[in-house]
């Protein structure tokens, strides 16, 4: 078996969810995403849970980019999270947070299994490096 | 082959349907993760019940929206369907932003919809090799039929489409410089020509042109395989093929039909879908199936062995110091590549003629 040579990829889904029609972030995200190698699935706009769930995975993704600026991630957030481990993908899939999210609301995100929350201003470097040095290995 | 045990156990759970399993096992195609072939090989096995079909066309024709309505269709008939979109990625960076699965939106939320975006990483045949054997996978899942959407341009893009049973080429209207270049390529591997956004300005006139150049194509025999056929089968017509022994399946030859589309409507899909299955039966009656599958398994088999090969001289070519050092010294006016190709096979074709030689002793004793 010689030719196994490695081809692997982080595999990312840029995903929003619910009624929120901002995704300036998304894009800029999805865009340095690429070019740091990276592979982006964008979901488009107003996505369900339920949606978003199918698609991470099918995709089989290493990493879940939420971003959320309606104020609605303490009610979608636990439903995407729930969905993901139905399929069994909670554990071993990096979930992200962006957007406007309030300190007092951090806490209780990363209880339900969000590993980190990327709010205003934080820098794409950081953002990146982050993923690179904890997207699970499976 | 042998598998181990957490692979043993991802194929039980893909055969039982587990979605996430046939997500995994995508993934260990893709990255070409240790035992991986194993895997593939085990496959093998399970397959062979889904039709495969194959939808190409310029950047911006309606793929994937078509695949879409495709997909739903497919659903209402109570058929699974498997989707693999392939996007192309930065030769730069190797990342990509994978945009298909957006138009994607009528069978979202039903699960029997299997849809996965590929990017065009790696190189020498690497990728139809992979879509080949997602197909594989996804075959062996047990979805009924299988969509590879891929965008049509260059060799790599015909490659990937040549693993379908049957391709379908779209075509939007007003595109008469863009029929100028499918002609080069893309003509011979269309089964079916679709014009999309067909409710658009110039869309007769799109049908018009290619049904002209499917027609020119039958006759210089440009068009599939119709390449045989002498001019008297030609005037036959057509009715009386029963009686006419050694020319019987040169008659029953496929003509690419042109079906039109309006995607984002939804017009036309049945249609088209009519069509894909007179294709799947004429492939099936005229023996095309079998020979097309035969060649298909053939360049596999040559891909993986190319592969494999490569992958055994690169580290003959990180023994003779590395191809940068050897770029460096054709530069440099010192050697040449073909000098430098023969010095590193040369204790490979030695190892093999040895294998031969020993091969030879033993029979003799």
């Amino acid at each position: 078996m010689s030719s196994e040579q490695e081809a692997e990829s982080i595999r990312c889904l840029v995903a929003k969810v619910g009624l929120d029609g901002h995704d300036r972030g998304a894009h800029v995200i999805a865009r340095a995403f690429r070019d740091a190698g990276f592979e982006v699935i964008y979901s488009g706009l107003h996505k369900s849970p339920d949606q978003i769930v199918q698609a991470a995975v099918q995709e089989d993704v290493d990493v879940l980019g939420i971003s959320i600026l309606s104020g609605a991630h303490d009610t979608l957030v636990p439903k995407i999270m729930d969905g993901l481990e139905e399929y069994g993908a909670k554990d071993d899939t990096l979930v992200l947070a962006g957007g406007v999210i309030p300190d007092e609301d951090r806490e209780g995100l990363k209880d339900d299994g969000v590993a980190a929350i990327f709010g205003p201003g934080t820098s794409i470097e950081e953002t990146i490096e982050f993923v690179r040095e904890n997207a699970p290995q499976r | 082959m042998t598998m181990d045990e957490a692979d043993e156990s991802l194929l039980e759970a893909l055969l039982a349907g587990e979605h996430r399993a046939l997500a995994r096992v995508i993934s260990k195609i893709e990255n070409r993760s240790p035992g991986y072939r194993d895997l593939v090989s085990e496959l093998y096995a399970h397959t062979g019940n889904a039709d495969v079909i194959g939808i190409t066309g310029s950047p911006g024709a309606g793929k994937s929206t078509l695949v879409d309505k495709l997909a739903e269709a497919y659903r209402e008939r109570g058929e699974t369907v498997g989707v693999i979109a392939i996007d192309p990625s930065s030769p730069f960076t190797g990342g990509a932003v994978l945009g298909d699965r957006i138009r994607m939106a009528s069978t979202v939320g039903d699960m029997d919809v299997f849809v996965r975006s590929m990017s065009a990483r790696g190189t020498l045949g690497g990728l139809s090799t992979a879509t080949a054997d997602a197909v594989k996978a996804m075959d062996a899942f047990g979805k009924d039929k299988i969509i590879i959407e891929t965008v049509g341009a260059g060799q790599n893009e015909i490659d990937i489409v040549r693993t379908a049973d049957t391709v379908a080429v779209l075509v939007p209207p007003g595109s008469g410089d863009d029929i100028q270049t499918l002609k080069a390529g893309i003509l011979e591997i269309a089964d079916i020509f679709i014009v999309n956004k067909a409710d658009r300005e110039g869309a007769d006139r799109t049908v018009q042109e290619l049904r002209e150049m499917v027609h020119l194509g039958e006759e210089s025999g440009l068009a599939g395989s119709a390449g045989h056929h002498g001019v008297d089968a030609m005037d036959g017509d057509g009715v009386n093929w029963g009686d006419v022994d050694e020319s019987g399946d040169d008659d029953a030859d496929w003509t690419p039909p042109i079906v039109e589309t309006v995607a984002t409507k939804g017009t036309g899909v049945d249609t088209f879908i009519d069509e894909l299955g007179n294709h799947r039966s004429y492939l099936v009656d005229s023996g095309t199936h079998a020979e097309k599958v035969r060649q298909r398994y053939a360049e596999e088999i040559r891909t993986l062995l190319r592969e494999d090969v490569h992958a055994l001289l690169e580290d003959e070519l990180a023994d003779s110091g590395g191809i940068d050092d050897l770029a460096e010294a054709v530069r440099q006016g010192e050697t040449d590549p073909y000098s430098i190709a023969t010095d590193v096979l040369a204790p490979v074709e030695a190892c093999v003629e040895n294998l031969a030689a020993d091969a030879d002793d033993s029979s003799a004793e």
